[in-house]
């Protein structure tokens, strides 16, 4: 069913399933291919199938079953004749992670870990029905979609800094509000500055470990530091505008006379009216999330200055792992302007790419790879494997292996709460219960996705982080 | 027959909805949904909301039932557990039913799409009454917060009297 075509690179012929107009190539172990799910190679095999496809379906190392494309997928369409698929997005887009450095080590924060903690429960709103200290207006709204981060910069939440550290400087050019329903803006008004429930966190953590020296300068780290994760999307909007859209595609995709394998897979082809509709409400949602970590980052800059005076909390990096852009990528020699989704999957820029902040261009893009609660997150550099394999792409987490139902029945919440704070780690959640679905055994070890990711060239390691504390919603 | 029973999945959550008739199906679907983040035995009757849709095609019709309940728990911050529906095929002479601000505009905003309706097409429309509370922190506990319904694998199987949907949540 897989071929095995070089190491760590698994082939999904074109001949598996009928209409595939390219091979599928997923980038794995050989020990990660064994646990990887059938439906999941079925994803990489749908999503083979949409016109206008280049090279190939791809499939990170952290690929597992998804909706319509396979969490982890990757797939680039030619401007010409390819399509544009909120399938290929996901629901939470721009999904997506930041990292803070401090100047602090560990030895001053984990006397006070318990209260840091509370803190940032405290002032930053989490979990289900959680609203935000912000009331913004109908106009502001309006703003964050088409300005992002800018405008949380400009609203005083952060510093210009923050902005040229951030991927796409925190706003993707081609908002296009007007085709955001009002229902996207009714839930995105009030959440504007909470973290949302889930796989969602915002994470203390100390850098555990150098993996390379030179990139970790570059990026500002140093063993026994201390920073701060921040993993969220662009919460209701973001999910509405998606559902929005995916009801029109779904009729487009009869109009344009598409046959497709799977209704989640819905699209149009670039250029058309849905096609280009969708894109201008996936953008705006796409700066709504940029706004969202951009406001936390501030808020929890706060807290940690109530603690230690006017210390430093720059960004390192900010990355979208759910978004459709507009890349130009090498296609047989030629230079060529491409839609590029990723869904589950984080760009990993190389060297030389003048989307990467002047102070890291000759090295590469940051890659940051959460882990899940509990176990290590990764600082990655983007090389120049990730531009010939992966369309400049790269895993974007560890991945789960278990089901929630089966987390539930394993594992209970408190008892999760329990080992993780004998780790040392203080975690606080609204409920509990909540954790035994996001305990650490449900997901595959980070460091075996991590380590195919730099044993294939696509992102070196950089540094290792473990938690020291997390907030989850 | 049960109401509803949960799948494995392994990152998001799979259910089939049961009904001996369309509108029993559409009832338990939504309570599958709100199960899956809450236990709704919790969830007390308190207040009414009214829901009316119509749409194209059965699927279609059931997937924008369940994605405006996610929207009214949401932006209402309620939570339901009854749910009263009444489906009837749409017929060509039929007046559109009279809709909440929101969903008109949004219609209007996404345009073309919305090309058949009231021109005498097969269209279906639903109108729910929809029992539930204000989420209350005290009581409602949440085990996972459902983001949207997806599309895939999503269907509708009548065997017999008895209808079954199968549902795929975002989480």
């Amino acid at each position: 069913m897989l071929n095995k075509v070089d190491d760590y690179i698994y082939e999904v012929p074109q001949d598996r399933q009928k209409g595939m107009r390219v091979p599928g190539r997923i980038f794995i172990s050989d020990t990660l291919v064994d646990k990887i799910e059938q439906g999941t190679i079925d994803q990489v095999a749908n999503v083979a199938t949409l016109p206008g496809i280049v090279k190939y379906s791809m499939a990170m190392p952290d690929a597992h079953l998804g909706y319509g494309f396979p969490i982890g997928g990757v797939a680039a369409f030619r401007e010409d004749e390819g399509v544009i698929s909120p399938g290929g997005v996901g629901f939470d887009i721009n999904c997506g992670v930041r990292l803070l450095r401090t100047e602090l080590k560990a030895g001053q924060v984990t006397p006070i870990i318990s209260n840091l903690v509370e803190d940032l429960f405290h002032d930053i709103p989490s979990g289900v029905g959680a609203k935000s200290r912000l009331r913004i207006s109908d106009h502001e709204l309006e703003q964050v979609f088409t300005q992002g981060a800018g405008w949380a910069v400009d609203a005083g939440f952060g510093v210009k800094e923050d902005l040229e550290h951030c991927e796409e400087n925190g706003c993707l050019k081609g908002a296009d509000p007007k085709h955001v329903s009002l229902k996207a803006r009714k839930r995105g008004r009030p959440q504007l500055g909470t973290l949302g429930s889930g796989n969602h966190f915002l994470e203390i953590q100390r850098v555990d470990e150098i993996l390379d020296q030179d990139l970790a300068k570059k990026f500002g780290l140093f063993e026994g530091q201390i920073t701060v994760m921040i993993h969220c999307g662009s919460r209701g909007a973001g999910h509405q505008i998606c559902t929005d859209h995916l009801t029109v595609l779904n009729k487009a995709v009869q109009k344009y006379k598409i046959s497709l394998p799977d209704k989640q897979l819905a699209c149009a082809p670039i250029g058309t009216p849905e096609a280009e509709n969708y894109f201008g409400a996936m953008v705006s949602a796409a700066n709504y999330a940029w706004a969202n970590r951009q406001i936390i980052s501030h808020w929890t800059r706060e807290v940690f200055q109530r603690y230690f005076g006017d210390i430093k909390m720059d960004l390192v990096y900010d990355v979208a792992h759910n978004v459709a852009k507009i890349e130009e990528h090498e296609v047989d020699g030629s230079k060529e302007r491409l839609y590029v989704h990723r869904k589950g999957a984080t760009r990993a820029f190389g060297p030389g790419r003048p989307e990467i902040p002047k102070a890291y261009r000759d090295a590469g893009q940051p890659v940051l790879i959460p882990g899940s609660m509990g176990t290590a997150s990764y600082v990655l550099c983007g090389s120049e494997g990730a531009m010939e394999l992966t369309f400049g792409s790269a895993c974007h987490g560890a991945g789960r292996i278990m089901s929630r139902t089966q987390a539930k029945k394993t594992y209970s919440g408190l008892d999760v709460k329990d080992s993780l704070s004998k780790r040392g780690i203080k975690v606080m959640a609204t409920n509990p219960k909540m954790l035994a679905e996001e305990a650490p055994e449900v997901y595959k070890p980070s460091s075996e996705v991590v380590d195919v990711v730099h044993n294939l060239g696509i992102a070196r390691k950089v540094a290792k982080l473990m938690p020291l504390g997390v907030s989850k919603g | 027959m049960e109401p509803f029973q949960y799948l494995e999945h392994t990152a998001d959550v799979k259910f089939r909805a049961r009904g001996h008739s369309l509108e029993e199906m559409f009832g338990n679907s939504a309570l599958a949904m709100f199960n899956a983040m809450t236990d709704t035995s919790k969830v007390k009757n308190r207040e009414t909301w009214t829901i009316e849709l119509e749409s194209e095609s059965l699927e279609s019709l059931l997937y924008e039932w369940l994605s405006e309940l996610l929207y009214l728990f949401d932006v209402e911050l309620a939570l339901f557990a009854s749910f009263d529906v009444k489906l009837a095929q749409a017929g060509s002479k039929q007046v559109r039913p009279e809709q909440v601000g929101s969903e008109q505009i949004m219609t209007e905003q996404l345009g073309q799409a919305q090309s058949g309706s009231g021109t005498g097409s097969e269209g279906w429309k639903l109108k729910a009454r929809v029992g539930g509370e204000r989420i209350d922190p005290k009581r409602h506990f949440f085990e996972t917060e459902v983001k949207a319904v997806t599309l895939h694998q999503f269907e509708i199987v009548q065997e017999g009297n008895l209808w079954t949907a199968q549902v795929i949540l975002d989480v």
